[in-house]
């Protein structure tokens, strides 16, 4: 069962994943990686982490995805062209990803005894053990990242303002 | 029927190269950015993959954190977005150059 449901959502999301870096339209790419997300947070239930889960489909699918496909929409964003900067990328970035691929996957398969695996409900964290962690011994740090926050709120209203 | 932890790894490493190969190839500055989204969730399922090998909540605590910066991100990325779209009318990198020797 565990092992299925690895497989169906792995596969999407290596396919959403996929299909961002094909399509050419932004549009298209801001949908499927809509789709990796919600994707990775099944895999994140799978893992035992039933809040990420939830924060994962609420703030990534939910509200950054929403803020890009909107932003999206704003500027109208058209297929993007080939230029000339492309082709370089292109001759640099593929081998240079299926390297980091490569060896990522070799040290990671070549550990694969030493680590262990994931069972379905094998080990679950509760909300209530986060937040035991979250407000108990990182309370500063939480009530850091609030002012971090508004920072950011204040931050992006200034910078996109028209200025008059 | 149980799945190796490394499972996990191999696929958040794919992922994590995909987004590097988009982040390299794409000229759009938005699917630049998304890319960029992508990579940090390949790395968040690294961190719960490995939260649930060592049986530790910090794991899922710096998900959480990474997770709130990313939103921050977000905002203010796509504000500067908006910005240079205004002053320059254009969305591609190869063109917001001036800087650039």
């Amino acid at each position: 069962m565990h092992l299925v449901l690895f497989l169906i959502f792995g596969g999407l999301c290596v396919a959403g994943a996929l299909n961002l870096l094909l399509q050419r339209h932004p549009i298209n790419s801001a949908l499927s990686l809509i789709v990796v997300m919600t994707s990775l947070a099944v895999l994140y239930l799978l893992l035992g982490a039933e809040f990420l889960a939830a924060a994962q489909v609420i703030v990534y699918s939910g509200a950054i995805m929403v803020l890009f496909t909107f932003v999206i929409m704003l500027l109208n964003a058209g297929k993007e062209e080939r230029t000339h900067g492309s082709k370089a990328a292109y001759i640099v970035g593929f081998p240079g990803a299926a390297a980091l691929l490569g060896i990522l996957t070799y040290i990671f398969l070549k550990q694969s005894d030493h680590l262990g695996s994931a069972k379905l409900g094998g080990y679950l964290v509760t909300t209530s053990d986060l937040s035991r962690v979250l407000f108990r011994d990182l309370l500063l740090p939480f009530e850091v990242t609030s002012v971090l926050i508004l920072v950011a709120i204040l931050g992006a209203v200034a910078l996109a303002r028209r200025e008059h | 029927m149980v799945v190796p932890i490394a499972y996990y790894l191999v696929l958040s490493a794919i992922l994590f190269s995909i987004g590097v190969a988009a982040f390299l190839i794409k000229r759009n500055i938005i699917s630049i950015f998304m890319s960029i989204e992508l990579m940090l969730n390949a790395v968040n399922l690294t961190f719960v993959a490995f939260a649930h090998q060592w049986h530790q909540v910090s794991g899922q605590i710096f998900v959480f954190f990474v997770m709130v910066v990313a939103a921050a991100e977000a905002a203010v990325g796509l504000a500067i977005i908006i910005a240079i779209f205004r002053t320059r009318n254009t969305l591609d990198v190869d063109h917001v150059d001036l800087m650039k020797l």
